[in-house]
């Protein structure tokens, strides 16, 4: 998940009689399935929990960008650069429709990158591990955007339009991205004894920070039940993690690569695969800061940031220039 | 050096400058000024990339070796290597990588649109969709020289600056050898006189839209497309090709 813990702003959940007249009508909109539109009247909390959310999403996929893009002058033959070039195009323009998504809310995408790089926004926790070898980019594909997939298919029904709109395009995107990365982990388990071995370390490192994508468990949190009130979240962070677990056995056994669980079984009562107990320790400290990337991850973004803050200038001093030109000449 | 020699050198330096300007703009992901950069900077170097790919697999025919254009992309070394030394300078700050881009685009376009009404049906085609790519690449790169030139202060003077560094970089654009003798001989070749004069009127126009100053003719470096690089294309190469050099037999 690319947003794992937004905060809804609500202490407490209220029925219907509660609630003002306005805002009786948005919740009736949203239950009847009517897109919620930037000019359209809507809760202070329900914007402000849109704007956290589209950003750390947006935030997450421009972040996401270093990892992969530390193997982009390595890869292996042209064709598999190729691929991770556009893969990571694809990226920074899934970034660029959601600040446009988030700017719909009145939020500018210049405060919210200021906000990243001062380190009060947050961010994918996945993105702030190493990507060591090339099999980490085939893991990536497979894992990291087949979980981001699973929890973003369903936000193309969100109640807010603009997010929904742009959520459809991403999700065609991420299936691609998904599909190359399963295809390098093809081509490694069926190359060398050493590629093999490449592939599975990849997969022990990925695994658990995957499932970690989905966020804590939340059946308890009052932002998932208020989130899912207003329709920006459809499921439960343990329902998409336990899809994707169910997902990923058969895909991990067909590369004959062994997922770092031994608690891992197929329940034949529910028909689901039980997975062992998930670290939540490292995943709060990760979320915070405390991850192996997350203070490169950061410095990288603020440097480019900085170091290109005098070819923005020129291009708005040029741009100024022009419409001034224009001005003198009609 | 007969023909087919000379035939093969030719694709070796149209898909070495293709592809190390591709694999220098890949550094860039990541690391641009603004997230337009991102996706304009991948976009070039998925064409240059693209293009690499069709000149070097040709390459491969004509030698009649068995090499593919992963073999010749990964493993040969500097010596091998037929790119202009223009294309393998260090990115350096955006001007930097604009200014040597631009310089390359306004002598690319010219030359694949020549190429492409070549007698080798191959290089023609190849030729022909690469020109409509490098038309875009002029443009966008011309349109940053003026943005960057005529903005502010400090973008001048940055760029003023990266123009008169890479500036000893062009004479070799259109420095004429044995190779490019044998293969006008039977119009598949370039007419690189021509091609100078499009870039020569190109480049004087735009820098002039850039309130920027033509660097001083003089002294010019040259070599690249004989094998004789700048030390900075053997770390290209070193971090580009070390996945197939590190496991010989591996696919991937």
């Amino acid at each position: 998940m690319y947003s794992q813990f937004v905060d809804t702003g609500v202490e407490r959940m209220r029925c219907a009689e509660e609630l003002p007249e306005l805002e009786r009508a948005f919740q009736d909109k949203i239950d009847s399935d009517i897109k919620i539109e930037p000019k359209d009247w809507m809760p202070e909390a329900y914007r402000q929990t849109l704007v956290r959310q589209i950003s750390q999403h947006a935030h997450s996929e421009i972040v996401g960008m270093l990892p992969e893009g530390n193997w982009l002058t390595r890869a292996p033959s042209l064709r598999r650069k190729l691929i991770l070039l556009a893969k990571v195009q694809d990226e920074a323009g899934h970034g660029l429709y959601l600040y446009s998504a988030a700017e719909t809310l009145g939020a500018s995408r210049e405060a919210l990158i200021e906000a990243l790089h001062a380190g009060k926004a947050k961010y994918s926790s996945i993105f702030n591990y190493p990507t060591l070898s090339w099999a980490d980019v085939g893991a990536i594909g497979w894992l990291v955007d087949g979980a981001a997939l699973i929890n973003q298919i369903p936000l193309c029904r969100c109640s807010y339009g603009p997010y929904a709109r742009a959520m459809v395009r991403i999700c065609k995107e991420e299936s691609f991205h998904q599909r190359q990365g399963y295809e390098i982990m093809l081509a490694l388990c069926a190359g060398s004894a050493v590629q093999k071995r490449m592939a599975q370390d990849a997969l022990d490192r990925w695994w658990w920070p995957s499932l970690m994508m989905f966020g804590p468990p939340d059946a308890e949190s009052i932002h998932t039940q208020q989130a899912m009130r207003w329709k920006i979240k459809r499921h439960t962070n343990d329902e998409l993690r336990q899809k994707f677990v169910d997902q990923s056995v058969p895909q991990a056994d067909y590369l004959e690569l062994t997922l770092p669980d031994p608690a891992l079984k197929r329940n034949e009562q529910t028909g689901h695969y039980d997975f062992g107990a998930i670290d939540w320790s490292e995943f709060w400290s990760v979320l915070k800061g405390d991850g192996p990337c997350n203070r490169q991850r950061i410095a990288t973004r603020r440097q480019a940031y900085d170091e290109g803050r005098w070819v923005r200038e020129a291009a708005l001093a040029y741009g100024a220039k022009q419409d001034r030109r224009r001005a003198e000449f009609s | 050096m007969n023909r087919q020699q000379a035939l093969f050198e030719y694709l070796l330096r149209l898909g070495d400058n293709a592809l190390i300007l591709g694999q220098r703009l890949t550094e860039w992901i990541g690391h641009a000024p603004a997230l337009e950069e991102e996706m304009g900077s991948a976009n070039i170097a998925l064409d240059l990339i693209g293009q690499a790919r069709g000149w070097l697999a040709y390459a491969g025919t004509v030698e009649g070796a068995g090499r593919d254009e992963d073999d010749l992309a990964f493993q040969r070394d500097v010596m091998n290597f037929r790119n202009v030394l223009l294309v393998e300078q260090p990115n350096g700050h955006y001007g930097d990588t604009i200014a040597r881009q631009y310089l390359f685009d306004a002598f690319h376009y010219p030359l694949l649109t020549a190429l492409s009404a070549c007698t080798d049906q191959s290089i023609a085609g190849i030729a022909a969709k690469a020109s409509k790519e490098a038309a875009y690449h002029r443009r966008r790169s011309a349109e940053w020289v003026i943005r960057l030139g005529d903005g502010t202060a400090e973008s001048h003077a940055k760029l003023q600056q990266s123009f008169d560094t890479l500036w000893p970089y062009t004479g070799e654009l259109f420095a004429l050898d044995e190779v490019d003798h044998t293969l006008r001989r039977t119009g598949v070749a370039a007419d690189l006189t021509a091609v100078r004069r499009e870039w020569h009127e190109h480049v004087t126009r735009t820098l002039a839209g850039a309130t920027l100053v033509p660097p001083q003719e003089g002294w010019m470096q040259s070599g690249g497309k004989q094998g004789r690089h700048s030390e900075q294309l053997g770390y290209v190469l070193a971090e580009m090709q070390f996945l197939p050099r590190a496991y010989r037999d591996a696919r991937w």
